[in-house]
């Protein structure tokens, strides 16, 4: 089976294609980013997108992903390190205390201003609404996402 | 802050957790490693005869099954009371007790064999309601206690009965909070390492790297010193990363001890949930005797707290709310009496706020009731009742140490959420269309730190290298509030040298002395008093060995712009003075420690300087609630805090959204639901924290006066933000429909709103005390 994570081109054994994927990403792939939060689809720290759109990994299988662009948070910096708008707007903002939600939070957001990159604070609410988080009462979170759609609408 | 490091949203660990490098204890591997798993029971209260093990440990993939048997050390222990078993022994105590530990090659095989092992116990009857625990002849949770009580604090001052015979008008009520889960978003994790020198590492999510050590050292019958506790980044902890988490490093441990091989312990939500302390569920019955100009006389309190299986820290959370019982006013005559008291319930601990939330969601909802009956505004009664300057507090402390700010934070949040025109504009259950709006108000004070529940010192190494990069460690955690970077800034500024040249130790208990644990926001007060102190003997020690070369005494060489400096120009850079200081056989290394002033407390009248010093908070919620469907919807949230100095005004920030935001959670959504001492919301689909599109724009206020007995000028800010949202959102529900709200959370009844507004008449309790709160 084939997987496009962050860009590149994976091969998985078959075998593992009914494998929980937030598992997978996190013990075979080392890529911890995701993080497991409730296990139930509830709070969004295990977000990675498919095809730039949000999905709980913990509540997909591995085969769920296969033929699909896979972005988990480790693929959102540029090659060489450099932070994306999005992230460095969550780091100038303030908008990361314990950073248990900020890989989902940052990963939702990014998705959210590929199809809106104009809008209102109410509307970027309701975008990570699913998504939570219990140290920052989302206030600086919404000022970086917000700061950010700026990027998205060249 | 200095020129050198403008104020900016900066933390030291910001881009690896926006890059998901960051790793968290369950994002650790080690070679060998192992997967643990708990086991428990569905009992509440039984006479354990006899864990079965063999099938699982006959299961595949499995290497060892754990139980009290297998204990080297002590498997009882606790920070006041030795009374947690770690493993159940004889007695199962509540739902969340935990009876074996399953190691295996895999999660899912350790997962899969937990569910074979199986128990032989006899059902005890569970006492679950703590003032059936006081009755005489209730079931006894812990045997050898001799009693369900597990503290009584008091306060006695002047003389109640004579204050409530000069008072005028008398309000009683009797108010109900609930458990909370802490809710932080990584549930417990721990790695623990047997290391070649026989010591045993552990890696944990945890917020008391030393209470760990303790934890573990006792189960597994070792010495301090033989055990290291690492910090890793955490995924929250907000005062529910202490003694469970402790635990769950502690059984990792001994899995590794007992194996030999390095063994991880991750929880589920579910388990996190089922086990872990919550915070105290209290019921309190107030009365509060008041003058017609509305001055108060007197208050009596009866608080009695649900401590659950284990005592935990109960008696120094019941003695905050003890010592803080009548909020932050003058009262001439008070007895509280406060108990603690064991159940069969999950056991309560530390949660933010830690003993204030619930007083505070009463007693400022009192004082608008006793408002209400003289006729006076809510801020009127404040204003006459509240301390000042130089007053005293319920406990005979004289507050004259530092700025008495209550009036100043109360008029900010009056300013910024414009009450007063607000207030004109409220519905008191009366309106044309469905949604009525009210605005309210609360505020507090709140005792710094630890106060007399503990001897309170901190200590910071500062490590100038070679080169004039600097490592710093202190006895601080960071729990994500970003005491770290706090810490850094303050080292920053009092060395004048720029932040990049700071690297925060990755913290071991083996090399930092024991600080105690970062709760009571106390990080930034005790840490950074440390950091201050260490700074200044570094800079002595600097200044002695680099004032002939600046050509002056070693009392005018400075240290500012990322140099040193003599009087008139002469400068050395960092880097050349850290070689001056090596070619003079000197280290630039100090070690600072910051001891809390004394305090004073007298446990039999309940007197004394219970805390070296107080901040003020208070804030305000503008609601809507509709009279069709009972739902409160709250459009706006001020807060005005006293933090003595701002360190690093983003994170400041970040600490009051926060708070406010599970202040509002408290006030109105937030209860764990236990059902014969079962715990049903165990993940986030039964239990709501709130959510972005729950949450109002907030507007924070940063009010500086800086405290003279804090070294670096700066209080603590974690709490107090995370103690007045609640009653604040009651005293606005109330101003909307007219109705008192008692139990937290606040749940409006369409129904009841129908019969239109009610008053604050008929609060009076009945025979058993159980006063209706409309
Ligand atoms: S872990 Fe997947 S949504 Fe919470
Ligand atoms: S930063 Fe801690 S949960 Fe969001």
């Amino acid at each position: 089976m084939q997987l496009t994570i962050n860009g590149r081109a994976v091969t998985v054994p078959d075998s593992d294609g009914a494998r929980n994927l937030l598992e997978y990403l996190r013990e075979d792939l080392d890529l911890t980013g995701a993080k497991n939060g409730c296990g139930i689809g509830q709070c969004g720290a295990c977000t990675v997108l498919l095809d730039d759109r949000p999905v709980r990994a913990c509540r997909k299988i591995v085969a769920d992903a296969a033929g699909r662009r896979l972005l988990t948070i480790e693929g959102l910096a540029a090659p060489d390190g450099a932070l994306h708008p999005l992230q460095q707007a969550f780091v100038d903002h303030g908008a990361i205390q314990c950073g248990f939600c900020t890989p989902g939070m940052v990963l939702t957001a990014h998705a959210f201003l590929l199809k809106n990159p104009s809008p209102t604070r109410s509307e970027i609410r309701r975008a990570i609404s699913a998504n939570l988080c219990r140290c920052t009462g989302y206030q600086q979170i919404v000022d970086a996402i917000e700061s950010a759609a700026s990027h998205y609408r060249r | 802050m200095s020129e050198v490091n403008p104020p900016r949203a900066w933390r030291n660990d910001a881009v690896a957790k926006v890059t998901g490098r960051a790793r968290y204890a369950d994002d650790l591997k080690f070679h060998g490693l192992l997967h643990a798993v708990p086991v428990y029971t569905d009992h509440v209260h039984a006479r354990l005869r006899g864990v079965d093990t063999a099938a699982a440990a006959a299961a595949p993939g499995v290497v060892r099954v754990i139980t009290a048997a297998d204990v080297p050390g002590s498997v009882t222990f606790g920070q006041i009371l030795q009374d947690y078993h770690m493993l159940a022994g004889d007695t199962i105590r509540c739902h969340g007790d935990v009876v074996a530990v399953v190691v295996a090659e895999t999660r899912a095989a350790a997962v899969a064999a937990a569910r074979l092992v199986t128990v032989a116990a006899d059902p005890l009857p569970a006492v679950l309601d703590p003032e059936e625990a006081l009755r005489p002849g209730a079931p006894l949770v812990h045997e050898r206690h001799g009693t369900n009580v597990i503290n009584h604090h008091r306060v006695r001052r002047g003389d109640v009965a004579a204050g409530f015979a000069a008072s005028d008008v008398v309000v009683e009520q009797v108010f109900r909070t609930s458990f909370i889960e802490h809710a932080y978003l990584e549930p417990e994790a721990a790695v623990a390492v047997p290391r070649p020198d026989g010591v045993m590492e552990i890696y944990g999510s945890m917020q008391h790297p030393f209470s760990t050590r303790r934890f573990t050292a006792a189960l597994l019958g070792v010495p301090l010193a033989d055990v290291e506790v690492r910090s890793v980044p955490m995924g929250g902890g907000f005062g529910g990363k202490d003694d469970t988490a402790a635990i769950v490093c502690a059984r990792a441990a001994l899995a590794a001890r007992l194996t030999g091989r390095p063994v991880k312990l991750t929880y589920d939500r579910e388990w996190s949930v089922r086990e872990s302390y919550k915070r105290h569920p209290y019921r309190l019955h107030y009365r509060m005797g008041l003058t017609r100009d509305g001055r108060i006389q007197a208050v009596a309190v009866r608080i009695v707290a649900d401590g659950g299986a284990y005592c935990s820290v109960t008696p120094w959370v019941t003695w905050r709310s003890t010592v803080q019982c009548c909020g932050p006013y003058r009262v001439p005559h008070v007895a509280c009496d406060t108990y603690g008291v064991y159940t069969n319930n999950v056991f309560t601990g530390a949660m933010r706020g830690f003993g204030s939330p619930q007083v505070n969601f009463c007693i400022e909802q009192l004082v608008e009731m006793a408002a209400e009956r003289l006729d006076l505004s809510p801020l009127e009664i404040r204003r006459r009742n509240m301390v000042r300057q130089g007053d005293t507090t319920i406990t005979g402390q004289v507050l004259d140490t530092h700025v008495v700010s209550l009036a100043q934070v109360l008029d900010r949040v009056v300013a910024e959420s414009d009450y007063e025109a607000r207030r004109g504009r409220c519905a008191h259950g009366r309106a044309d269309g469905d949604e009525l709006y009210g605005i309210g108000l609360a505020m507090s004070y709140r005792g710094m730190s630890l106060g007399a529940e503990g001897k309170d010192f901190n200590s910071a190494i500062v490590n100038v290298q070679f080169d004039g990069s600097i490592l710093l460690e202190t006895g601080i955690h960071e729990n994500g509030q970003g005491a770290e970077s706090a810490m850094v800034l303050l080292l920053a500024d009092e060395l004048g040298v720029r932040r990049e040249r700071i690297r925060y130790r990755q913290a071991s208990t083996s090399v930092i002395p024991d600080g105690g644990t970062t709760v009571a926001s106390r990080g930034t007060l005790m840490g950074g008093g440390a950091v201050v102190h260490a700074a200044r003997a570094l800079k002595e020690k600097m200044a002695a060995v680099l004032a002939p070369r600046l050509g002056c005494a070693p009392g005018d060489v400075a240290f500012r712009d990322d140099a040193v400096w003599g009087p008139g120009g002469a400068r050395l850079t960092i880097e050349e003075a850290v070689r001056e200081m090596w070619q003079a056989q000197e280290y630039p290394y100090a070690f600072g420690v910051f001891q809390g002033p004394q305090v004073t407390w007298d446990e039999a009248t309940g007197q004394g300087n219970a805390y070296f010093t107080w901040v003020y908070g208070c804030q305000a919620a503008e609601v809507t609630v509709n009279r069709r469907t009972g739902k409160v919807k709250v459009l706006g949230m001020w807060a005005a805090h006293d933090v003595g100095r701002a360190v690093n005004p983003p994170m400041l920030l970040g600490q009051f959204y926060g708070g406010m935001a599970m202040g509002l959670g408290y006030g109105l959504t937030e209860a764990v639901t236990i059902d014969a001492g079962r715990i049903r919301s165990l993940n986030f689909d039964r239990y709501r924290i709130a959510r972005a599109t729950d949450l109002p724009e907030m507007h924070a206020t940063i009010v500086e006066n800086p405290d003279p007995l804090s070294p670096s000028r700066a209080k603590g800010i974690g709490e107090p933000t995370n103690e007045l949202m609640a009653p604040a959102i009651a005293n606005a529900v109330a101003a909307a429909t007219g109705r008192r709200y008692c139990e937290q959370p606040v749940r409006v009844d369409a129904a009841e709103l129908a019969g239109g507004p009610a008053g604050a008449e008929g609060t009076e309790p009945d025979a058993n005390g159980e006063a209706p709160c409309n």
